[in-house]
């Protein structure tokens, strides 16, 4: 690569011309990224932007049921982004739900875009809290910002970034707002040179509290690689089958061995 | 190794006693929780303004859109306004194309495997059987299909077949089905496995098994032309010409309006038979209206829907047209292997109002729906083995337009009654293979997959018969 002073690598015009969109081209990766959020945010938007690919999207909750895979490179390495159903919580258990759960669970993506709708911040928040307590590497796209200013709702994007710890990226996706923005942080995050301290949900009972520390500080003795162990906790602690499987057969104690485990393929 | 497991047996107890202690409803304090979390951080960070201007224009157009009164009517124009588009738009280009694909290249073709020595079975295979087949898909589908698809995609950016499926979520609710079966419902009007596929939305099994069943009562993408043109072909010309285009266009609609009713009833039963249970609970949410980007709709339209499906019916197509051929030219005791079938299959199909060449046709077009009207027209003419129109039987007519589509039918001894059954045996069918296996990848069950492939074949055949029984009573 030709080499460039300061000032220009960090203009964001230049950063966008770094963008070289792979399409299905996923041959080797530095990075995978999952792109995760409430149905009808724009996720099939975002991806498309970002691979070049043409992926229907539709104004439909539930328009992406199984997961699409698409590559980009920025700044020389190479991102596999990975499309997940839209899901309001990852609590329940349709089918849509455990595809992105696991992905991000059992997946390990390096880098997790959330993608919310500015205009409902509230709701779409009950699931970015849920995704931080299972990965902390987030970047946060707060899309269709365009809708917000039509409709006059104004969404404080610095200190939403600080309370979730998070970088936070307001963003227009089908207009290419914000791309550049987003496309600097996931890098940041992917590469390490963004640490995320993301805010863990917060319970007023002190028993669960307990429970949680308890119960996480045994599963971190027996699986020490495990970097969600507060979420594992709380499965376990609502009885997930599929997390007590995951214990019993020693799953969950491979997962710093990403990439490996192979996803239900649809 | 004993030890792993009994360390991890003690952390599941653990767990376990825990849940005990805290009592049942760990989940209910968690969502709570996370509402509390959620809450707060929104509070300090986003600014509704402080008259309600947010979503005024929204609010209104939903207020008449899933109107008590309004909503169906206004569904039923709209569709009903699509397909008058569609009919309106479709013929001229239609005729221009088989002008172009079936009068001029086909005879060009001809004249150049003669020039060559082209033994006459590969000739008859080749360009009668395959490039005909392809020419017919190409100039009866590829019309229709360009105009009705951006219209469909338009519809669908804007926002408004969520609201389709609001309208119809208490109808679905009330057979005992979950209330996003109205979504994947609406789904299916465009392919049927893409609406099989999307049930995944639905958690409860039961519910999901119903939606999977009931999908391919939804007209596809395959079936709205053979829709749209039987109804111009046999309804329009019931009426004035004047009315022509309206009047066809209500019939399509209210074959869409049929599909929709039986998926209804079929959910219905099913929730009290096989597949017994209550409806479970959920909201709907109703994505904001934003307006659509007409260029890129053109576009991912034409790229995604049209010329992936054009190109589907094409690759079936080919094969189905050398199949077409060969049971149209391969003899016993000097009769077609086609005539045979349909001298056999006529007296059945005739108590179904149907005939044989229909039975043959569906046969054939197993793989993709797409096929059917382009199998019919080449099945026609071979059985009848119109002459002086390319070399021998088997090849296609030569076609300008829907007039032309209609001297054959009507020569092969179509009527009124036969477009109406063959309208209705499009709706209610089995599905196409793709959707089929889809069923099955889906489901793992093959009790499903078959009961989802015959139950629609059970009731298209009944209900052909009535009609068909009722007609003939009426008319005698």
């Amino acid at each position: 690569m030709i080499s460039t002073n300061d000032t220009c690598a960090n203009c964001p015009a230049h950063n966008l011309s770094n963008l070289k969109k792979l399409g299905i081209d996923m041959s080797s990766f530095d990075y995978v990224v999952a792109l995760a959020g409430n149905p009808n945010t724009g996720k099939s938007t975002v991806f498309n932007y970002l691979t070049g690919l043409k992926q229907h999207t539709g104004n439909w909750p539930g328009k992406t049921v199984t997961r699409a895979e698409g590559g980009f490179e920025y700044n020389g390495k190479k991102f596999k982004l990975v499309d997940l159903p839209g899901t309001y919580s990852l609590l329940s258990t349709s089918v849509d739900e455990e595809v992105a759960r696991d992905f991000i669970l059992f997946g390990q993506p390096d880098v997790t875009v959330i993608v919310i709708d500015a205009t409902r911040v509230e709701r779409n928040l009950n699931l970015v809290l849920q995704i931080l307590e299972i990965t902390e590497r987030v970047v946060i796209c707060l899309n269709l910002m365009d809708e917000a200013r039509r409709n006059k709702i104004e969404v404080d994007a610095r200190t939403l970034s600080k309370e979730l710890g998070v970088p936070v990226v307001p963003a227009a996706a089908r207009q290419g707002e914000g791309m550049t923005e987003l496309l600097k942080y996931i890098y940041e995050v992917a590469t390490g040179s963004y640490i995320c301290k993301p805010y863990r949900i917060k319970s007023k009972s002190r028993e669960l509290n307990e429970a949680i520390d308890k119960l996480s500080q045994e599963i971190q003795q027996e699986f020490p690689n495990l970097p969600n162990t507060r979420w594992v906790a709380l499965r376990l602690l609502e009885g997930d089958q599929n997390i007590i499987d995951a214990i019993r057969n020693g799953e969950l104690g491979n997962l710093n061995a990403p990439k490996v485990v192979e996803l239900q393929e649809t | 190794m004993e030890k792993v497991f009994e360390r991890r047996e003690k952390i599941i107890a653990e767990a376990n006693k825990l849940r005990w202690e805290l009592g049942e409803n760990i989940h209910d304090i968690l969502m709570e929780n996370i509402y509390e979390n959620a809450s707060d951080i929104a509070k300090k960070t986003v600014r509704y303004p402080d008259k309600e201007v947010a979503f005024s224009f929204d609010r209104t157009l939903d207020k008449i859109l899933t109107s008590k009164y309004l909503g169906f009517p206004i569904m039923f124009i709209m569709l009903g306004v699509v397909f008058w588009l569609t009919i309106q738009g479709a013929n001229y280009p239609s005729g221009l194309l088989a002008n172009l694909l079936v009068d001029t290249i086909h005879p060009a073709l001809k004249i150049f495997a003669t020039n060559i020595n082209l033994p006459w079975w590969l000739s008859g295979i080749l360009i009668d059987g395959a490039y005909l087949a392809m020419a017919w898909v190409v100039s009866v589908m590829l019309p229709p299909m360009a105009i009705f698809f951006p219209l469909y995609t338009l519809l669908e950016d804007f926002g408004y077949l969520p609201r389709v499926a609001f309208n119809m979520d208490p109808l679905y609710k009330k057979v005992g089905a979950h209330g996003r079966q109205a979504l994947t419902m609406a789904m299916g009007f465009g392919c049927n496995a893409a609406g099989v596929i999307a049930t995944r939305v639905i958690d409860s099994p039961r519910e999901r098994l119903i939606a999977i069943i009931t999908n391919n009562f939804s007209l596809c993408n395959g079936r709205w032309p053979t829709q749209i043109l039987i109804a111009t072909v046999f309804i329009g010309s019931a009426v004035p010409a004047y009315l022509a285009g309206i009047v066809s266009a209500a019939a399509v609609v209210f074959v869409a309006v049929l599909g929709i009713s039986f998926s209804l009833l079929v959910s219905w039963f099913l929730s009290r038979t096989l597949l017994k249970g209550e409806a479970s609970a959920f909201s709907l949410e109703l994505p904001p209206y934003r307006p659509p980007r007409i260029l890129q709709t053109l576009y991912t339209s034409l790229i995604d829907r049209t010329i992936f499906v054009l190109w589907r019916a094409i690759v079936f197509a080919v094969p189905a047209g050398m199949l077409i051929w060969l049971v149209a030219n391969f003899t016993i005791d000097g009769v077609s292997l086609a005539n045979h079938f349909i001298r056999y299959a006529n007296p059945i199909a005739f108590v179904f109002g149907l005939n044989g060449v229909i039975f043959l046709a569906y046969i054939i077009a197993i793989p993709a729906n797409e096929i059917v009207i382009p199998t019919i027209l080449m099945l026609t003419v071979a059985n009848l083995g119109i002459q002086g129109v390319g070399a021998g039987s088997g090849v296609m007519f030569e076609l300008e337009s829907t007039a032309d589509v209609a001297s054959i039918l009507h020569a092969g001894g179509w009527t009124l009654l036969t477009g109406i059954n063959l309208m209705l045996f499009s709706l209610l069918h089995n599905p196409c293979s793709t959707t089929i296996f889809t069923i099955y990848k889906e489901t793992k069950s093959w009790k499903w997959t078959l009961v989802s492939t015959f139950l629609p074949i059970a009731m298209g055949l009944s209900i052909t018969f009535f009609v068909t029984q009722i007609w003939r009573l009426l008319s005698n």
